[in-house]
């Protein structure tokens, strides 16, 4: 049976469940009707989590009043509802997400339901103050804003290493107010991020024994899987925790969007093979064709991203073997690009000059994607698609960006370095793509 | 037919002058750029003898054709007084004979000779006609422009195409938008009311023409034998300068816009020689009292009203992601000499020559260009890099100056020309101060004359300028991250140099 009849069956199968399909239209195939969520077992807890999590730290944000950026609350309740409705119970947050109001936002929207109808997780992200009282502190504001007694399941947020574990979790004596917060259940399961190299890795795993692991989340997709240069290989560390029976929540499955908005070239491949499938599609089956993968986490701002996301979910069709190897292919062209891997996750922000660096970074991919990005050294400013490309850069440049939030304000003070989960160096890429434009202007 | 020519080619011309000072992008100006370099003032600052012998040759033969047909403030202001003859015919033969204002006349010609000797660029450009109207549109008419391309902008972003591009549209300077305000309101009530009484009263430009014009070999001529004093021609003339009861038509004043020719029914009037079968001198106009002199034109005031946001969010409790730090906006450093483009060749040159017409403020790509605040040179370009650098590459305001005030150059000489040398305030450098290795000026000189250095027992380096290989460009004064004032500003040079 190939997979689009499996489709099929699936789909007739729970055709009740789907959206209703609209019999006028000829091109609608079975695909459109959703099946049932696919759900894994957490081994340690017994939970049964939908394979597809949400990650709120996308929501829409718009302007208030006053001209500050807040939440639209009321796509978050209306996204959250269909979420639950399609079967999705894992959704994952933090304090800092969107300048902070994530939790509060989500706890909202999550409130109008049944308590034990979805799982809550979220972080410790002491970053800037890790002393045992803020960090209690900011544990208590969590279960606050979730209007809750107790998380499902509580991360150590962006942990590299060894060292960072030491400094913000195990000197301050938080481990052991957190081990006994799990004792007495009011952390169903204790987990952590991870953002680093393999040997930063090696480390956190000999904790498990001292510690025991319920979970650990990881940055895992199909990019990442071996292509991986400066940090731990996805595919290293899933299989040290599948070892382990450690199960693995996955985050950043789509690089932030990178495998979503992939070069011209390579796209046209994946519509080739599946025209009717988004390209981000590939992404996610990727992450479920792993069977130790307990949840996959995706950022979905809009409706159009759940619904997307929810075709490849509901349920999941594993990769084959081939198709596996094909991914791996793209990957390898996709390393030929000069993009740079932010994902957007505004970490670094805000820069205390006024940089709007995810923007900058997403411009830049963007242009190098869409083939607007010129090799200066070798193309000719007479050439047609020279100045084509050139003006297309120049102008969306300055339509994306106020001047003042350019890369040529960059000073160098490095103060975002720190804070990028990627470890971009992020003024010097910064200061590459000013050189670039520059050197753009300059050809008149 | 003659009236159809001459409106025809008035049209040609006022469009092609407005469009210059509109486009932004420069194109038009490899097409029309001529039409720019043909207007007279700027012809005679420019010591264009080319530009001045064919129109002085033009006039001597055919009369005021100048004014009819090349000069923009001339036809708009018929466009003007059209408008309120359209319709009624009341309204179309509101004008009557006048004696011409000489005593007015004169004097503000003399003023503008003065002016123009003595290196007072600030008169010269108030009353030089072609620059009046380039200030109007530069002013009044370029940021609607500027306004509706950037809502095309706006909807062509939305479809992802590249055809139009957003422009800045901010006010340069807040006295010259007044005077071009001030002209542009007494400009449309004369010729309204009276067509062109600024031709023939306050333009010393017109005042010129017609001292040679009263002696053209060609011009409206009556034909006395035909005439039958019916007057409608009078009534009809914009320049109230036919004297319809003696038949006499004052050359002086008359721009031979050949309205009068196609208003006679009796067809008494004709554009013939003028010394042909009967000599009639013109006739001597009795110097009346002057009019209202014009009005008061001036207000000074500085236009940098700096809201001074919050400086840069310092770090919480708890540090959350996202969200855009408020940027302060700059403000305009005082500069003990001004900064004019590389072209100029200096200060003096650049007074002497310049008339004011906003042409090189227009079509600056960087926003760097603004009139002169300053009383002396009031309305003539200055630099400054609030919103962007000199940079360069770029010559446009030295490509389109018509009255040589901004000699042409290459973008190879302008990157050896010192306009200016940058200066550090160290008061106000962050690396100095906080300690932060920035180095952004440095980063960003593109005659590599900053250098970061050390001082000695400090860890901190501090930028340092190297004046020689400094040219003034001010791009280090633009990505300072001081704010609202740049700790690196530029001084200019009274002379500028090469390097």
């Amino acid at each position: 049976m190939d997979r689009r009849d499996f489709i099929k069956s699936a789909g007739a199968g729970a055709a009740a469940f789907g959206l209703a399909a609209c019999t006028n239209n000829k091109s609608v195939t079975v695909d459109t009707k959703l099946g049932e969520m696919t759900y894994r077992t957490n081994p340690n807890s017994g939970d049964k989590t939908s394979l597809l999590g949400y990650g709120t730290m996308r929501w829409q944000m718009i302007k208030n009043a006053d001209g500050k950026d807040v939440i639209d609350q009321d796509s978050v309740n209306e996204l959250v509802d269909r979420a639950i409705e399609a079967g999705i119970n894992y959704f994952d947050s933090s304090p800092v997400y969107l300048q902070g109001q994530s939790e509060q936002a989500t706890g909202l929207a999550l409130a109008r339901h049944p308590r034990n109808s979805y799982f809550i997780a979220t972080k410790l992200s002491n970053f800037s103050n890790w002393t045992k009282e803020n960090s209690i502190l900011m544990y208590k504001k969590s279960l606050e804003n979730f209007q809750t007694d107790y998380l499902d399941y509580y991360l150590l947020h962006a942990v590299s290493g060894e060292a960072v574990f030491r400094q913000r979790f195990v000197d301050n004596g938080m481990m052991e107010y957190l081990m006994e917060e799990r004792k007495a259940g009011r952390i169903r399961n204790l987990g952590f991020s991870f953002h680093g190299p393999a040997s930063g890795f090696d480390e956190m795993m000999k904790y498990h024994e001292q510690y025991h692991w319920d979970f650990v989340q990881i940055q895992m997709n199909y990019s990442d899987w071996t292509h991986q240069t400066r940090e731990a290989k996805a595919q290293y560390m899933y299989e040290e925790l599948t070892k382990r029976g450690i199960p693995v929540v996955i985050m950043e499955p789509l690089l932030g969007g990178a495998l979503a908005q992939v070069p011209d070239a390579i796209a046209k491949r994946f519509m080739e093979r599946e025209p009717s499938r988004s390209i981000a599609s590939w992404a996610f089956r990727f992450c479920g064709t792993h069977p130790n993968v307990l949840v996959t986490l995706s950022g979905m701002t809009y409706r159009e991203h759940l619904e997307d996301n929810l075709k490849s979910f509901c349920p999941l069709v594993p990769l084959t073997e081939e198709e596996l190897e094909f991914l791996e292919s793209q990957a390898s062209l996709m390393k030929e690009y000069p993009t740079i891997s932010c994902t957007g996750c505004k970490y670094c922000m805000p820069c205390p000059y006024g940089i709007d660096i995810p923007t900058i970074f997403a411009h830049y991919n963007k242009c190098v994607n869409e083939g607007n990005v010129v090799d200066l050294e070798n193309a000719t400013p007479e050439q047609k698609e020279f100045r084509k490309a050139r003006r297309a850069y120049l102008i969306s440049y300055d339509r994306a960006l106020e001047k003042v939030r350019q890369a040529d304000h960059c000073v160098g003070c490095e103060e975002c370095m720190s804070h990028c989960p990627q470890h971009i160096r992020i003024p010097r890429e910064l200061q590459r793509i000013d050189r670039y434009v520059n050197n753009l202007k300059k050809t008149f | 037919m003659l009236r159809k020519i001459r409106i025809v080619l008035a049209a040609l011309f006022w469009v092609g002058v407005t469009a210059l000072f509109l486009d932004f992008t420069g194109t038009l100006h490899a097409w029309l750029g001529w039409m720019a370099k043909v207007q007279f003032l700027p012809a005679v600052l420019a010591l264009n003898l080319g530009v001045i012998v064919a129109l002085v040759l033009l006039t001597l033969v055919c009369g005021r054709v100048y004014c009819s047909v090349i000069c923009p403030m001339g036809v708009f202001q018929d466009i003007v007084s059209w408008i309120h003859g359209k319709g009624k015919k009341k309204n179309r033969y509101r004008f009557s004979y006048s004696p011409a204002k000489n005593w007015l006349r004169y004097s503000m010609l003399g003023i503008l000779i003065i002016a123009i000797v003595a290196g007072i660029g600030s008169v010269v450009a108030l009353l030089a006609p072609y620059s009046a109207y380039g200030r109007i549109v530069s002013n009044i008419f370029a940021p609607v422009y500027g306004w509706g391309n950037n809502l095309l902008a706006l909807i062509d972003a939305h479809f992802d195409s590249y055809n139009f591009y957003t422009k800045e549209v901010w006010l340069r300077s807040l006295p010259t938008f007044i005077i071009a305000l001030v002209t542009l309101v007494a400009v449309v009530i004369l010729a309204w009311k009276n067509g062109r009484t600024y031709c023939n009263t306050i333009c010393p430009v017109g005042t010129t023409l017609g001292l040679l014009s009263k002696f053209s070999l060609f011009g409206p001529v009556i034909n006395e034998s035909k005439c039958v004093n019916c007057g409608l021609c009078g009534k009809q003339c914009k320049a109230a300068c036919i004297d319809t009861k003696n038949h006499k038509i004052d050359y002086s004043r008359c721009v031979d816009c050949m309205d009068c020719i196609e208003s006679c029914k009796s067809k008494a009037i004709s554009y013939s020689f003028r010394y042909g079968k009967k000599d009639s001198e013109p006739a001597p106009a009795k110097a009346e009292k002057a009019g209202a002199a014009d009005a008061g034109r001036r207000a000074f005031m500085m236009g940098s009203a700096i809201a001074l946001g919050t400086a840069a969010a310092k770090a919480q409790d708890m540090k959350v992601d996202g969200g855009l730090a408020a940027v302060t906006g700059k403000m305009i450093p005082e500069r003990e000499t001004h900064l004019v483009p590389a072209g100029a060749t200096g200060l003096k040159h650049l007074a002497q020559h310049c008339t004011g017409c906003q042409l090189c403020v227009s079509v600056c790509p960087n926003n760097v260009l603004r009139p002169s605040t300053s009383l002396k040179n009031l309305m003539q370009p200055e630099m400054s890099y609030e919103r962007g650098y000199c940079r360069p590459e770029c010559t446009k305001c030295s490509e389109v100056c018509p009255a040589g005030a901004i000699v042409k150059i290459t973008p190879e000489e302008k990157t050896s020309i010192q306009v200016g040398h940058a200066e550090v305030d160290l008061f106000l450098c962050i690396a100095n101060n906080e300690g932060v290795n920035c180095g952004n000026c440095a980063r960003h000189c593109p005659a590599g004359a900053i250098k970061m250095v050390k001082e000695e027992g400090s860890d901190v380096r501090i930028p340092s300028v190297n004046p020689e290989r400094c040219i003034g460009c001010g791009a280090c004064e633009y990505v300072c991250p001081a704010r609202p004032l740049s700790a690196i500003h530029v001084e200019g040079h009274e002379v500028h140099r090469s390097i």
